[in-house]
């Protein structure tokens, strides 16, 4: 597994940002199949500034600006994926899935099925989430559980720039649909990332990313990180497990289990919704096989099923943070 | 070179053939779809031979095109194998798709054919990701979506014109107006008088043909094809047809009378042809009669692949979602099929 070496790799420090347009890079270089589309990813190198200058390194051929055209431009890459292309869209805000909504759910992810498995669908779909920018509803929200809940779409939202550029990287090689969810607050967060541009991390493959024997935290994104400044404070006095789920589909099932068996108790944060989210499957996953390990009942994080206001004192109210999570953890502990 | 060239005897007499094996597919399709073998929803293509034909014949054997709901004539055209393709109507593992598309998506990759679609809208966008691969690659071939009137209502059909007039890419959008979108009028519908009108919105040539007229639709589409190829971008062809059978089989046609249906029928696109080519004397009513009796045998021969084909295996329903196994769906079909096999049994 490439991740496992990690300490024994050369590492660079880098920005999640940076993890991600490296990745973009690596496989443009490698594959002459990748190429890039989406609103304003060129000229203005992407309005989080992720594809930055890539556009003067391969041209615009191959980083391309669309019109503002979500349902076009995602038909048009997954039409092109059918036929022997690669392509990497950037959908700028997950709010604006709905738009491209029907040739996510019937086109891009029956082909393969309705196909009879006769067809190929590398395509990747990066799209940013989250709130904390005071972007008001319509561009913060977490949609990855659509995603995930979706059969024949993989999604992953990394918490770690070294967990952004080996999923990004497997991502833009599988030959099926994956959705790479980036949330907006961490494009800053910085961390050590390998250099090797063989280095990927499989889809489907959860980390712990610190061990832990009284509590296990899942956590997603933002909230990995934050989850790991909890284990930290706690430190002495509670023993955290933090595991960055990295992948929502495929669920790594094992690894939550295998958590559980050594802490009987588990915290799952998540920034979508509370309803139907992430966390109920992981819950469920947890239930169905573990359910002889649990000391406590499970504690979910998360958005308390509303959208995320616009004024900082009520985006602070719902949006999850450390807090929510050493809450959780008391509750249980 | 053309997959069928019009311009030689040969080649006409071979279109003419496309367009009665259609014919033949379809009526034959609807008696065993109305006798319960074929299950789900089955929309024909009878009366809209001539479009399919006329547009696949213009194109080279390794051009892409989507297709639509009414998708069997765009196959056949294609030069897909009606014994096959039936075997798939049936629901057989011997089918293009292992009996996991039906009529409603068949496909055959590997020939071109991106796949019949259950989304009115649909093919556009995918036709313009193909073109899309055809320009990163500069390959030099084309792709062609067809659509049905409906489908110019609906915001992907724009959003795909808008893409591919903007980067000139390869596609030509051929929008079979059968003059009505499942059972509501064109002109209840749409507020121009012709759907090309709708063309100038991209700044491409919008152009409205007989669609009962095998030898205008390759004309047009041949010249849109030309101009795919020179890098000048798409082409609007509204291509006016009818289709003789109901939105689907079962439909009470409610919305139409017979005496709109029999105009139709006398403006038969295969009747015609056959004419044309008798008149010039490449056809005689002799030769028409055994090209029809090759059809029926090649029609009888699918149906009875289709008879002696065979039912997927159950567990066959969890393959194919991905490139590799998914543990996940691993687990439940495992949990499933250790409760006893199918969930809810035999439907």
């Amino acid at each position: 597994m490439a991740s496992a070496g990690l300490e024994r790799e050369e590492t660079q420090t880098m920005t999640v940002r940076e993890a991600i347009r490296e990745a973009l890079r690596e496989e443009m270089a490698r594959d002459e199949d990748v190429f890039l589309l989406g609103e304003d990813i060129a000229t203005m190198g992407g309005v989080l500034d992720v594809t930055g200058d890539l556009y003067e390194e391969f041209g615009r051929d191959r980083v391309r600006d669309t019109p503002i055209s979500e349902a076009g431009f995602i038909g048009a890459a997954t039409g092109a994926a059918a036929t022997g292309s690669r392509p990497v869209a950037e959908l700028m805000f997950s709010d604006f899935m709905g738009v491209a909504m029907e040739q996510i759910m019937n086109q891009m992810a029956k082909m393969r099925y309705m196909f009879g498995g006769k067809t190929e669908m590398p395509v990747t779909v990066r799209t940013t989430e989250g709130g904390g920018m005071g972007a008001a509803s319509q561009h913060s929200g977490t949609v990855h559980t659509w995603i995930a809940h979706f059969p024949g779409l993989m999604a992953v939202a990394p918490g770690t720039p070294a967990a952004a550029k080996g999923l990004l990287k497997s991502a833009i090689r599988s030959n099926d649909p994956v959705f790479f969810f980036e949330n907006k607050m961490i494009y800053e967060q910085s961390g050590e990332v390998p250099t090797d541009a063989e280095f990927t991390i499989p889809l489907g493959e959860a980390n712990v990313e610190r061990e832990g024997t009284d509590v296990t935290v899942v956590a997603t994104q933002r909230l990995v990180g934050e989850s790991l400044s909890v284990a930290e404070e706690l430190d002495g006095e509670t023993s955290v497990e933090v595991i960055d789920l990295r992948s929502l589909y495929p669920l790594d099932t094992d690894t939550i289990v295998e958590s559980l068996g050594k802490t009987g108790r588990m915290v799952v944060a998540d920034e979508s919704p509370l309803s139907y989210g992430v966390h109920a499957e992981v819950m469920a996953r947890a239930v169905e096989n573990a359910f002889y390990s649990l000391d406590a009942p499970i504690q979910r994080v998360g958005v308390p099923d509303t959208h995320m206001p616009f004024s900082p004192s009520l985006e602070g109210e719902v949006l999850p943070d450390g807090e929510d999570v050493r809450g959780a953890i008391d509750r249980i502990v | 070179m053309p997959a069928i060239d019009l311009e030689t005897e040969d080649g006409r007499n071979e279109a003419l053939r496309r367009m009665y094996t259609i014919r033949r597919f379809d009526e034959t399709a609807a008696e065993h779809f109305a006798d319960g073998e074929i299950p789900g929803f089955v929309h024909l293509y009878v009366g809209e031979e001539a479009v399919g034909v006329g547009a696949c014949a213009a194109l080279e054997d390794d051009d892409y095109i989507t297709s639509t709901h009414r998708g069997h004539g765009h196959c056949i055209a294609k030069g897909l194998d009606p014994t096959v393709m039936m075997a798939e109507l049936f629901g057989k593992r011997e089918g293009y798709c292992n009996g996991k598309g039906g009529s409603m998506h068949i496909a055959d990759v590997d020939a071109g054919m991106l796949g019949a679609n259950g989304i009115v809208g649909a093919g556009p966008p995918l036709g313009t990701g193909a073109a899309l691969t055809i320009d990163q690659k500069g390959e030099d071939r084309v792709a062609l979506s067809f659509g049905g009137d409906g489908s110019v209502a609906q915001g992907q059909f724009f959003e795909a014109a808008n893409l591919a007039s903007t980067w000139d890419l390869p596609v030509v959008f051929l929008i079979e107006n059968n003059q009505y979108g499942e059972g509501t009028p064109v002109g209840e519908q749409h507020n121009v008088d012709n759907l090309s009108d709708t063309a100038a919105a991209y700044d491409i040539p919008g152009i409205t043909v007989d669609g009962m007229d095998v030898v205008a639709v390759n004309e047009a589409v041949a010249e849109a094809r030309e101009r795919a190829r020179d890098g000048e971008g798409p082409t609007f062809i509204e291509a006016e047809t009818y289709r003789y059978h109901g939105h689907f089989e079962g439909d009470e046609e409610l919305y139409r009378d017979s005496a709109e249906v029999e105009y139709w029928r006398g403006r038969d696109p295969i009747d015609a042809f056959a004419e044309r080519l008798m008149d010039r004397g490449e056809l005689s009513e002799e030769g028409f009669e055994e090209m029809k009796d090759e059809v029926e045998a090649t029609i009888e021969e699918a149906i009875e692949h289709a008879h002696s084909s065979t039912d997927p295996e159950p567990e066959e329903a969890y393959d194919d979602m991905f490139d590799g196994e998914v543990p996940d769906i691993t687990a439940f079909a495992e949990r499933l099929r250790a409760d006893g096999g199918e969930q809810g049994g035999e439907l």
